[in-house]
């Protein structure tokens, strides 16, 4: 067989594989649609609380918990996970405590997810009493993104050519010069991908939530966080997820129609947070590059 | 001689970690004149450069001993007490490839001064437009000052850089192969930038196009293996060598 027949049959391969795939999620979420069908476009679905009718109960305090949960989760992770990278690859030493590390947090975005809901129970809501709220949630997701985020920050910071460094050290650039006026503002697109991958983690996260004791059950929103920033924190909360487990979890067919619908808004929710960052991450490319 | 020092290297050895990369380089740097260094790869002309401006302080394992001090105020480059970055804000550097920031042509040029403190957004510009003008770019960025530089040609872009380098007003020039990556067009326009800005700055440029160093260089210092073979007005290098190793390498008889 020539080369020919070769790139062709990898080609054909290829092509297979990727369909498969695409059909594969393609047809979960048409099940889904078509199950939820009607209540997806029930607007009632959306501005109720759960409820033991299934016709009545809506997903309205675990979409606004997904949403409170996750804001959290990006904000903590981005705030820890970003200077520890610059830190890590900038400034910190390059002996072999730093490779030790460097493989450390490699590993952590291996670690199973309930590992961190047991952490996060253990510190967040015994010792620090932060309780079964919407910080303790956040911070706890925002654990589970963190080392994504690390590797993601390390990763671009280290594809900034070294001649780009040295133009900026020669005209008299300190590091912190360095870093604030270059490095950061250029790696941003790649640091936006690491997010990205972290929040479509952390999003269908069931495990941890459930270990620091989300509820199943909430008829109350949290406080705006405009009128009641720390009643917000404290608040308790329920994310989509968690609803959807419970709803698949009960015996009637009703609620398996709501936990299909639930199913395809948190797919939506996802998209539209990724969809947020590719936006973000487009800008800061066509902006900064080389 | 009637020409001034600006720099004096004096016993200056170098080391990449046990690598021994200079040896005992005894020059002096002329005031407002080009000094080219020569040499073939690897003899540690680009690594002599680079002390000019402590370049070798962002890299670990490596070592300077003896020294060069920069003139009128005779400080010592290579002291360890001296603050690399003072150095650099005297000393300006320009590299082997374009490398202008992924910020506007603008800003590129505004960086320097931005970084040595100058706010005042009118004097920023006055000094841009000085930069680039000197820099012989203005003409054809004037009209798109805002665009990203990387929108240039990599002769252009290498002219910008230069711009960045002088608008910060530096002593000397360091250029290190500033041309390798042109093609010869854009090549004559750095050349004659380079003897035009020797009017006001004293110019040290490494390259190994041998006539590149005859045609803007007023001195030149031959390298070889890490030692300066010979050093002296570049038209008696190039016609009467004193060492037979610098006439071999001349004559293109290896190198």
């Amino acid at each position: 067989m020539n080369y020919k027949t070769w790139e062709r049959l990898f080609n054909c391969l290829g092509i297979f594989l990727v369909v498969f795939v695409l059909i594969f999620l393609f047809s979960i979420t048409l099940k889904l649609f078509i199950d939820g069908f009607h209540r997806i476009f029930d607007f009632k679905f959306y501005t109720s609380y759960p409820s033991r009718f299934p016709n009545e109960a809506g997903i309205l305090s675990s979409w606004v918990g997904t949403l409170y949960v996750m804001a959290g989760a990006i904000f903590w992770s981005i705030f820890l996970g970003v200077p520890a990278g610059i830190y890590l690859e900038e400034f910190g030493a390059k002996g072999k405590i730093a490779k030790i590390i460097e493989a450390n947090i490699t590993n952590l975005s291996a670690v199973p997810s309930i590992v961190y809901g047991l952490l996060a129970l253990g510190i967040f809501v015994y010792r620090f009493n932060f309780g079964e709220s919407i910080l303790t949630a956040g911070l706890t997701l925002g654990l589970l993104m963190l080392p994504v985020i690390v590797v993601a920050t390390r990763e671009s910071l280290r594809r900034i050519p070294r001649a780009i460094r040295e133009g900026a050290y020669a005209l008299g650039a300190t590091n912190y010069e360095l870093v604030f006026h270059h490095l950061l503002p250029y790696s941003v697109g790649g640091i936006l991908t690491g997010v990205i991958i972290a929040i479509s983690r952390a999003i269908g996260e069931t495990a941890p939530l459930l270990t620091i004791g989300a509820l199943t059950f909430i008829a109350f929103l949290p406080p705006p966080p405009w009128e009641d920033f720390i009643g917000m924190l404290k608040s308790p909360f329920t994310v989509l997820p968690i609803q959807i487990f419970n709803w698949v979890s009960r015996p009637q067919e009703a609620f398996h129609k709501n936990a299909a619908a639930g199913g395809f808004i948190l797919l939506v929710l996802c998209l539209l947070l990724n969809s947020a960052s590719y936006y973000l991450r487009y800008k800061v490319r066509t902006k900064y590059h080389w | 001689m009637s020409d001034n020092i600006k720099v004096k290297v004096e016993n200056l050895d170098f080391y990449y970690g046990t690598f021994h990369a200079l040896k005992n380089i005894n020059l002096p740097i002329y005031e407002k004149k080009v000094t080219a260094i020569i040499g073939p790869s690897g003899c540690g002309k680009s690594t002599l450069l680079r002390c000019f401006n402590r370049m070798h302080d962002l890299y670990p394992g490596t070592r300077y001993e003896g020294a060069i001090y920069l003139y009128p105020d005779k400080t010592n480059i290579v002291a360890k007490g001296v603050e690399p970055l003072y150095i650099r804000m005297r000393v300006g550097m320009v590299f082997q490839k374009p490398n202008p920031f992924p910020k506007s042509i603008f800003e590129n040029v505004a960086y320097g001064l931005r970084i040595n403190g100058i706010k005042d957004k009118k004097v920023i510009e006055e000094k841009v437009e000085k930069a680039l003008k000197d820099a012989a770019l203005w003409d054809e960025v004037k009209e798109r000052l805002k665009e990203n530089a990387y929108s240039l040609s990599g002769g252009q872009q290498q002219r910008l850089c230069i711009a960045r380098a002088i608008a910060v007003e530096p002593e000397v020039l360091l250029f290190d192969e500033p041309t390798s990556a042109l093609d010869p067009i854009s090549t004559a326009r750095i050349e004659d930038l380079i003897v035009e800005l020797k009017n006001k700055i004293t110019i040290v440029i490494v390259t190994h196009n041998m006539q590149q160093a005859a045609r803007i260089s007023d001195y030149t210092a031959f390298m070889y293996l890490g030692e300066l073979i010979e050093f002296g007005p570049t038209e008696k290098i190039f016609t009467n060598p004193e060492k037979k190793l610098t006439e071999d390498y001349i004559s293109g008889r290896f190198g």
